[in-house]
């Protein structure tokens, strides 16, 4: 007779030893698929290390990398703070990139006056692709899980033409990009490294939405309206004002991911500006229990994981297995807070060894 | 000539839908024992991929569809392991299955981009149907799996109302504590419904590996799997009107083709946008209604029997 019952809550640093376990348990299941299919886990996780960290410039890669996905996770974990399920992350970089990207490629406004603009188009185009699937979701419901995702594909469709078409770079021979901006739409490098400065934008946004939720009155609204939207609505909050500030501000952060890619690392616009960065930052959202700090902690080690992966692909093992690994981390951690809250039970009054001793706290 | 356009206008939107119904019957059958799957897209390019491997190595088309639900059904026990005994998130928990599934089936499929399938599904005319004016060639002149959807939503549609086992299944995600004082094992249930929509949506896969465009792509489902599960909530959860659905979905998509086809001038990425911006737009007007007949009442909630309320 095996049961399951709830277990008195485990001290938090049992809780985070169960989650590294949980990771670790991931990256066991990745190296028993790795040898299935015929590569060498060992060698494969050394050289994703060495790709992710290796050197410094895999570091300052890493860290490149890390930039939109900290940012995406954290307008996605503001979304899932107010219980509005925004993912369409993905679209709204795209659209924020879109947006930047025109004021770079026509504006002949004076020089200095570009990043600034880039920056606010770059939250304005975000902020309107995701008030799109709020307006119908504040007003009836509308399931926002589907619309914000298959906006995604609209949005992807809708820079294709322009890089295909009116944007394309004339001297591009049909490649699908556009001409490369001027040096002043572009964001410099932080002195010394390679990445650039819209790295800046990650704790300016994670203190700005750690101070917003946690001390003010609104950010005590997003959180009553997440947990409880009914209490919300009795409380008299203005609920549907607040889904719709939500998910502009999330999708504003999602856009400025987006005009850092564009101004920050490619220079251009182009087909496949993020590689699912949008996907990706709603398990760095979860992982990171919607935490700010936490997301920007969680986004570093994706960055590494999907810089790794690619460095996978020169030894023969498609980067694919980093989607896989991320996939597979949320799970173990996931399977990982079930035993933080529960135990099994094997036979009536046995514990069963599920859990490390030390793990083991008395109801 | 107008007349030839319709008819081959209606009969692609047949093929264009038939993938949608095998995902969308089967998430109906999951959703109606209470789990919501978000992981369709990426069961659906785990079908995609397997069933295209197995026809590369085995030349059978059977061996592949088999191939193909089997492991699409595998990849979907993952998210009944976690949501049924481990009660995580189910909407977190479907939307990492389909980023696992999509970098599973492109790990997968990698050595396969570009190689032909010795095999595919080709169209059989029904003897005697076939000849039917307008019916004939729209309905008639497809291939098997095409008729097997045909078959699907009946009896689903039977097997959910009309025989034990699918009442059981659909009290299960109504109302789980009554089913289970019943004498039902809800988790079993449950793990049955999300295993049949796991094994459907990797049919739905495979026909479009093996049928509509036999070849492999990565993340050649491009958001089918999304479209399907906004279907279930235009049919409220009923599997005759996800294929009525699948239909009219179908024959957005097949239009764009159509159009671009006959010279149409529109730039061909608006076209294809046509299947996501219907989507929406219908998804808007279903839920302007105030209601939603039809969604199971415990859907999207764990159920445990130590832990159960009311």
């Amino acid at each position: 007779m095996i049961r399951i019952e709830r277990r008195a809550p485990l001290p938090p640093r049992a809780v985070v030893t169960l989650r590294l376990g949980g990771v670790a348990l991931a990256f066991g299941l990745g190296a028993v698929f790795l040898t299935a299919t015929g590569h060498s886990p060992l060698p494969a996780y050394l050289d994703m290390l060495r790709g992710a960290a290796g050197s410094s410039y895999a570091l300052e890669q890493t860290v490149v990398k890390a930039i939109p996905l900290a940012l995406t996770g954290l307008g996605v974990a503001l979304a899932f703070q107010a219980g509005l399920w925004n993912i369409g992350a993905e679209g709204q970089l795209v659209m924020g990139a879109c947006l930047a990207s025109w004021a770079a490629l026509t504006l002949p406004w004076p020089p200095w006056t570009l990043l600034p603009l880039l920056i606010l188009l770059g939250l304005i185009g975000g902020a309107l692709w995701a008030l799109l699937p709020a307006i119908p979701r504040a007003l009836f419901g509308t399931n926002e899980i589907i619309t914000t995702l298959l906006l995604n594909y609209v949005a992807l469709l809708w820079v294709d033409y322009l890089v295909f078409g009116p944007w394309a770079d004339p001297s591009a021979f049909s490649f699908p990009y556009s001409r490369a901006f001027a040096d002043a739409a572009r964001l410099p490098l932080l002195a010394g490294t390679q990445v650039h400065a819209g790295a800046l934008f990650v704790p300016v946004i994670a203190a700005a939405l750690t101070f917003a939720l946690r001390h003010t009155a609104w950010g005590y609204e997003i959180r009553v309206i997440g947990r409880s939207p009914r209490t919300a609505v009795y409380a008299g909050m203005p609920v549907s004002v607040d889904i719709l500030i939500v998910m502009a501000l999330s999708g504003a952060i999602a856009g400025l991911a987006g005009m850092g890619e564009v101004s920050g690392v490619i220079g251009r616009i182009q087909q496949g500006i993020s590689p699912g960065y949008g996907y990706s930052a709603i398990i760095i959202a979860w992982l990171a229990g919607l935490h700010p700090w936490g997301t920007v902690a969680v986004a570093v080690g994706f960055a590494a994981l999907i810089n790794g992966g690619f460095a996978l692909q020169t030894s023969g093992v498609p980067a694919a297995i980093a989607s896989m690994l991320q996939a597979l981390v949320l799970f173990s951690v996931l399977v990982s807070d079930f035993f933080a809250t529960h135990r099994v039970i094997v036979r009536r009054g046995r514990p069963a060894t599920v859990a490390a001793p030390e793990m083991r706290a008395q109801p | 000539m107008t007349a030839h356009l319709i008819l081959t206008w209606l009969a692609s939107a047949v093929v264009a839908g038939t993938p949608l119904i095998f995902a969308a019957v089967g998430e109906i059958v999951a959703e109606r024992g209470g789990v919501f799957n978000l992981g369709v897209e990426g069961m659906m390019l785990v079908g995609a991929v397997s069933g295209f491997i197995a026809a590369v190595h085995t030349h059978d088309l059977l061996a592949a569809i088999v191939v193909a639900m089997w492991m699409a059904a595998m990849v979907s026990l993952l998210l009944a392991v976690l949501t049924i005994t481990f009660g995580t998130d189910q909407a977190v928990t479907g939307l990492a299955l389909t980023l696992f599934g999509a970098g599973l089936s492109s790990f997968l499929g990698k050595p396969y981009i570009g190689v032909p399938s010795p095999v595919t599904f080709h169209p059989i005319a029904v003897p005697g149907l076939a000849h039917l004016p307008v019916l004939g060639p729209v309905l008639f002149h497809q291939d098997l799996l095409v008729y097997a959807s045909y078959l699907l939503a009946p009896l689903a549609w039977v097997l959910l109302t009309q025989t034990r086992p699918g009442l059981a299944l659909r009290a299960a995600g109504e109302d789980a504590a009554t089913a289970d004082a019943l004498g039902h094992n809800v988790a079993a249930l449950r793990y049955l419904g999300v295993l049949v929509g796991g094994a459907l949506a990797g049919l739905a896969g495979a026909y479009l590996s093996l049928a509509y465009t036999p070849a492999w792509t990565d993340n050649m489902t491009g958001g089918q799997g999304w479209i399907a599960i906004a279907l279930v909530i235009f049919s409220t959860w009923s599997p005759l009107r996800a294929a009525a659905g699948a239909y009219l979905f179908g024959g957005v998509e097949a239009l764009g083709f159509r159009i671009q086809a006959i010279g149409g001038t529109t730039p061909s990425y608006f076209l294809q946008m046509l299947p996501y911006v219907f989507t929406l737009a219908v998804l808007l007007v279903v839920t302007m209604r105030a209601r939603r007949p039809g969604m199971p009442a415990n859907l999207g909630r764990p159920y445990f029997r130590e832990e159960r309320y009311g």
